[in-house]
This record gives structure tokens, sequence and C-alpha cells, in this order.
């Protein structure tokens, strides 16, 4: 009896195995032993012709990250300037992309508003755009004489020639810094550069992402908020809370797994920016729109600096997971602080004795 | 631990398949086979280009009887990076000045160009342009020089004659400002080495040394180069193209927002197509005070070394480079063919354009160091703002840079 049960089992883990079998070859050839023959790309004197693996290949440890990380020269720089504009991309994407997908999903989400099917739709129509075209798109709305400026001009703003514009916004039109802030530098860029906010292209390319992205991000809130209980919206309408209360109290907790995919979604997304930039700017103006992930190309492909492409790519990876754990720290379910919790007690404790009172 | 023993046998076996994936046919120097076929691989810039190389590739097809296609890429560079990596490249490719250093470095090119048997008629700036570590690596395919585009009714309506075609940088001054008026800028031109580095060339330097051996960035005389841009920037006279909301130096010429531009060979091309009532011509750039100066572009008939047939790629590049097979090029695109002898009769039949094919006596070439393009794009994207910045500090951290690529 017990001999069958085991030979059972083994059949059982044989079709498991047997069942899963194409999707980890699959993964497995397309996933795994490429991102493994990038790390050791990254760590090798590999030129770019042949194999990787060949016998002229050396390993030459973490010396393409040291180039990156502290060579004090353009490889550094360029880096330093890539992660500045992407991280000043990423400040502004993702709470804006977040904050318009749930306004927008709260607004179609509405019973009393009509020809919803039509706004869903619309809204999400630019995420399923090709970004090639919305690019080339914006490259027109945003140009120095485009429709973005006309509209600029009927309320008396002279807009700038925006792809063309190195200008960083929170320089404010200063072109140069007071020495305590030029003088300084990290990763070969001075700390009024990486003050200096995104420049005027790259904010461009924030309007677009938050354009782009916002539909799809609505879709995943719409989602959740049709999955919520009327009743617990009820229960708080007749405890009297108003309706930011309700909005704040009641259904954003309720979010809290959407929004920690939404972020997460968003903040990988946003630090991955390739496409816009490659069929866009190119890093252009002044390097303001350089992005890590579009500098790990131009480095391999135009440079033929393969080690260090691959080493901006696990850099870029790694920081990425330290803003996603960050993010799941701060998003974290916690216990109520028993001092808190005291707090609460008490003020219920006051009510009800004002409530048995009257 | 169990988890351990894993991740040891995941990563050894993606290792192996990655070996054996990737392992095959990378033997170096490929086995050769005269008849064996060739791919060509071009970055064309129009169909014009595509339909004259297939059709020359395609003559001598018939004439040697080894097959051949020509294929023209979407992105040269990033696909004969694949080919290299591959260990599958295309047999022959349109190659750039500053990508040849990369390439030859880690072997991926034939040096084939000490072979050629019409080897002393290519221009010698050209023949120093494609010689790395000291070997002469491909043929040169044809080039482009920098030159002054002058529109010429702008410049009789403000009064000016042939007499006042500037030959120094007094006078270009001088007419620059005759020629601004109201939003047109007397001299407009793409803010970018390319385009500025002709009066660095005129001023006696460049950012690196003749022999490309060098950094030379910090010279006396680029400093003099770039404070002469700067000083008419900042007059008004000058101005560069993205200032003035246009992409490059000739749509601003061609759209009139300047009646002065600097520009290459190809920019009749676009006047044709896209401006055709702009009359204008062209002239030599004036001298500095290093006397005349410009810079040159070249692109070669690159040779993969890992061809399985180089002996029918060498007789192709031969065939494609010789000299009426240039000037039927130039008659289909407008390039300048890269051999002297076929100079006297591309005059002939360019007799406005003669500016360009002279310079080839003095001009300059853009690094071609390893990695060299890289500084020259940081260069550009700090000349962007060369009305306003210092152009000492960026003469000083193009020079770091560049030093640091000759180490």
């Amino acid at each position: 009896m017990a001999n069958a049960r085991t030979r059972l089992r083994r059949g059982e883990g044989l079709a498991g195995w047997l069942f899963t079998a194409p999707v980890i070859v699959i993964l497995g050839l397309f996933l795994l032993v490429p991102v493994l023959m990038a790390a050791w790309v990254s760590l090798s004197d590999w030129t770019g012709r042949g194999s990787p693996f060949a016998a002229g290949v050396n390993f030459i440890g973490v010396d393409n990250y040291r180039e990156i990380l502290g060579g004090g020269g353009l490889a550094e720089r360029d880096f330093g300037i890539s992660l500045k504009n992407n991280f000043w991309y990423v400040i502004l994407v993702v709470p804006l992309q977040t904050i318009v997908a749930l306004g927008l999903a709260l607004l179609v989400n509405k019973r009393v508003l009509r020809g919803r099917g039509f706004f869903r739709t619309a809204f999400y129509f630019p995420s399923v755009t090709s970004s090639v075209a919305i690019t080339v798109l914006w490259l027109f709305l945003f140009s120095g004489s485009g429709a973005v400026n006309a509209v600029l001009s009927w309320v008396g703003i002279n807009g700038p020639d925006w792809f063309n514009d190195p200008a960083g916004i929170f320089h404010f039109g200063a072109t140069s810094g007071p020495s305590a802030l030029t003088s300084g530098t990290v990763l070969g860029v001075s700390w009024w550069d990486w003050l200096g906010g995104p420049s005027v292209a790259m904010t461009a390319f924030v309007i677009l992402a938050v354009f782009t992205t916002g539909g799809t991000f609505m879709l995943l809130f719409l989602a959740a908020l049709q999955n919520l209980s009327g009743e617990v919206q009820e229960a708080a309408e007749m405890d009297g809370a108003n309706a930011a209360q309700r909005f704040f109290r009641v259904t954003l907790p309720q979010l809290r797994p959407t929004l920690f995919t939404v972020i997460t979604l968003g903040l990988i997304g946003c630090w991955q920016v390739f496409d816009q930039i490659y069929t866009g700017t190119q890093g252009q103006p002044g390097k303001t729109t350089l992005t890590p992930a579009y500098l790990s190309y131009t480095s391999a492909f135009d440079s033929n600096e393969w080690g260090r492409g691959a080493a901006i790519a696990f850099i870029l990876f790694a920081i990425i997971i330290v803003f996603t754990l960050v993010q799941r720290w701060v998003l974290a379910e916690r216990k109520v602080s028993r001092r808190r919790m005291r707090w609460i007690e008490d003020a219920r404790d006051a009510s009800a004795r004002i409530g048995g009172t009257r | 631990m169990k988890m351990s023993r894993w991740a040891l046998v995941t990563v050894a076996l993606g290792a192996t398949v990655g070996l054996t994936a990737c392992g095959s046919g990378f033997s170096s120097g490929a086995k050769q086979d005269d008849s064996k076929a060739l791919t060509v691989l071009i970055g064309s810039s129009g169909d014009a280009e595509t339909k004259a190389v297939k059709d020359a590739v395609a003559t001598w097809s018939k004439d040697s009887g080894i097959k051949a296609t020509v294929k023209a890429a979407s992105d040269l560079k990033q696909e004969l990076a694949q080919g290299f990596s591959s260990g599958k490249p295309a047999d022959v490719f349109y190659l750039s000045t500053d990508a040849l250093a990369g390439y030859a470095s880690n072997g991926s090119l034939l040096a084939y160009g000490d072979d050629l048997k019409n080897k002393d008629d290519f221009y010698p700036v050209l023949q120093k342009s494609f010689t790395y570590d000291g070997k002469f690596y491909c043929a040169p395919k044809d080039f482009s020089t920098l030159q002054l585009i002058v529109n010429t009714d702008l410049w009789s309506q403000a009064g000016l004659t042939d007499a006042d075609i500037p030959t120094t940088w007094d006078q270009l001054d001088a007419v620059a400002q005759k020629l601004t008026t109201g939003d047109r800028k007397g001299l407009v031109m793409s803010g970018e080495y390319a385009r500025v580095g002709a009066f660095m060339a005129e001023a006696g330097g460049n950012l690196v040394n003749d022999e490309n051996t060098e950094a030379t960035a910090d010279s006396e005389a680029n400093l003099q180069a770039l404070q002469y841009v700067q000083k008419n920037l900042q007059a008004g006279d000058f101005a560069f193209a993205k200032d003035v909301g246009a992409g490059w130096g000739g749509e601003a010429f061609g759209k009139q927002l300047g009646a002065m531009t600097i520009e290459g060979n190809w920019i009749t091309g676009a006047m044709q197509n896209d401006f055709p009532d702009v009359k204008y011509k062209v002239v030599p750039l004036p001298e500095g005070p290093k006397g005349k100066g410009t810079l040159q572009f070249a692109n070669c008939w690159g040779i993969a070394a890992d061809s399985g047939n180089t002996k029918g790629a060498q007789s192709l590049v031969e065939a494609l480079t010789a000299k009426d097979q240039q000037l039927a090029f130039s008659k289909a695109f407008g390039v300048m063919p890269s051999i002297q002898s076929a100079a006297e009769e591309w005059k002939s039949q360019n007799a406005p354009l003669v500016p360009f094919i002279e310079a080839a006596d003095y001009a300059k070439t853009p690094p071609t160091v390893k990695g060299g393009a890289d500084v020259v794009t940081d260069f550009n994207s700090q000349l962007a703002s060369l009305k306003t910045g210092d152009p000492k500090t960026l003469l000083t951290s193009t020079q770091k840079n560049l030093e640091a690529l000759f180490k």
C-alpha cells in the first residue's frame, strides 16, 4: 500500500516536471542564460568579436564597474549624467502617473458618469499605441513652433523649444551656480547639476510617460475599485464620514495591494526608459535625456565597450531592486503602535462618554 | 544548502548551454572559398544610393561569377556589431572613421589596404584616416569636406558683390554683420565639432594631432577659434541652428534663417529636394590665422576578417573604388571620389562644387582613436552653450577625456 503511494507520487512528480518543462526551458534559454552571459560579459574584457566564452576573453574582475562608479573619466561622468536624468524622471513620473491613473479610475468608476465605456477606451488608448508613434507625435507637438507652444502663446507664455532645451527646470534660467554647489561632484556630476532637475527636454518625456502609462494603470485601479464591496462604503457613510474621509480612510487603504503593483511597475518601467530616447532624442540636447538603459546600449553597440554596457545594465538592475525594496517597506502594513492604539481607544471612550451624557 | 546546490547546477547548466549555443563557427580565420557568395551591408542615404550600389555589385557579380547580395541596414552600427559578435559578419560593409579603431583593435577587420593595387591613388589624408596601428585597413569609399555656402540673392540684396567673398576671419565678421537683418542671422551652422571644428583647423588646431596619436584639444589655436565663434554668437551675427529653431545648418539655410552656412557637399541634395528655389553658391571657407582649414569625413569599404571569401571581397572592393564606378556613384548620389585620378573629371562635371574637393589637400580628420566619438559627443553637448560658456573649461575637459584614450 505504502509502496503504491510512493509510486503514484513519483509519477505525479514526473508529470509535474513534464508540464512545467516547456516554460522552464523557454525561460532558461531566453532569460536565465542571457542574464548569466551578460553577467560574465560585465566581468570580462570581451570586445564584441565572436563568443564571449572564447579562449581570448579574460576575466578582469570588477574593472568595468570601477570605471563607471569611480574611474574619474568620461565613462563615470556619462553614467552620472544618465543617472541624474533618470532619477528626476522617476521622481516625477511615478507619483504623477499613479495619481493621474487613480484619478481617472475614480472618474470612470462613477455610476453616474454617462458614456463610461467611451472614456475608459479613450483614456486607455495611448497605452495600446506604439511608443515609437507616440514619441514621433510628441516631437511634433513639442517642437519650437508646435501645437503646445501655440496653446501656451494664447495665455501669453512664450514656450521653450522643448526638445532642444538642455536647461534644468529647477535652475530657473541661471546658467552657473554658486561655487559651493559647483565644486563638489558625485559620479563626475556637480551638485549644482544634480539639483537642477530634469531638463526642459526631459520634462516633455515626463509628460509623455504620464500620458501613455496613466491609462494602463487606470485599468488596474479600476479593476481593484470594482472589487471593493459597497457595504464598507455604506457603513462609513452611516458613520458620518465625509467624501474625503471615505476616500483617504476607507477606499485608499483597501487599494494598497494595487498601489504596490502600480508603483512597482512604474518604478521598473521608468528606470528602464529606452524607446522614447532611442527614437526621439538619442540623449540630446546636451546629454540631458541620456538614460542608463540608453547609455548601456550605446556603450556596447556604438563604442564597442561591451563589458561597460553590461555593467551599467547590472547596476541599473541593482538600483531597481533597491527602489522596489524601499517602496515595499514604505507601503508595508504595520501593526498600529501601542501608543497610537491607546490614543485611539481614549478618543473612542471620550466620544462614548459625550454621547452618553447627552 | 539545498538551495545553493540548485543555484550551482543552474549556473553550470546556463554556462554550458551558452557555450554550445554560441560556440559554433568562431574559429578565427574562417575557411576560405574563392567562390563563396558575399553579403554587402551598407548604411544608405536613400533609394538612389541603395540602387546605385546594388547595380554596381550586380555588375561585378556577373563579371566574376561570385554571387553577392546588398543589404541596406536600418541601423548600420548595430547590425555590424551583431554580425561580429555572432561570428557571421557581412563580408563587405561601410565603415566610418570613428568606428575603425574599435573593430581594428579587436581583430574584426581585415587589413587589406596595403595590398590594393591603386593604394597610392587614394588621397593621403584618407589613407591616414583609415590607418590603425601602422596598417592601412580599408579602401576609402568617398569623402566630404566642409565649405562656406552663401545665399546669392541675400548676398546681392545686402549690396555685396563677388569681391566681398570673405577670405579672412575679419572679412567674415564684416559680411556676417551686413547680412544680419531682423530675425535673419549672417551665418547659421550646426553647433557641433563637425562644423565649428573647421574654425579650429583654420587657426591651426584640432582636437588631435594630424597623426591621431596625441590629444591637442587645449591648444591655444583651438581656444582662439572658439573665442572667435563665441564673439560672433554674442554679437548676434552667427547662430547655431538649434537656436534659430532649425534641425541643422542646411535647414536653417534653406529656410533663409541664415544667409550663410557651413556644410559639406551633401547639402546639394537637401537643397534640391527641400528648397529648390533658394539660390546659393559654394565658396572656400575664409582663411584663419594659420591659413586654410576645414574638416573631412569619410567612409571606407570594410572587409570582415571572418569573411569566408576575402579574395572575392577584395576584388569587389577594387571594382567599387575604380574610377568609373566612383564617378557613377557621384552622379547617382552626390559623393566625392576618394581617388586622385578621378578629381579632374569630377571637377569638370561638378564645377560649382570644386571648393569641396580642393579641400582634400588641407582638410583635417576628426579623432579616430577608440572612444573618440564619445569624447566628441561630450564636446558637442558642451559646445551647444558656447555663447554663455567658457571655451577654456570646455577645451580642458575635452583634453582630459582625450588623453585618457591615448594612454
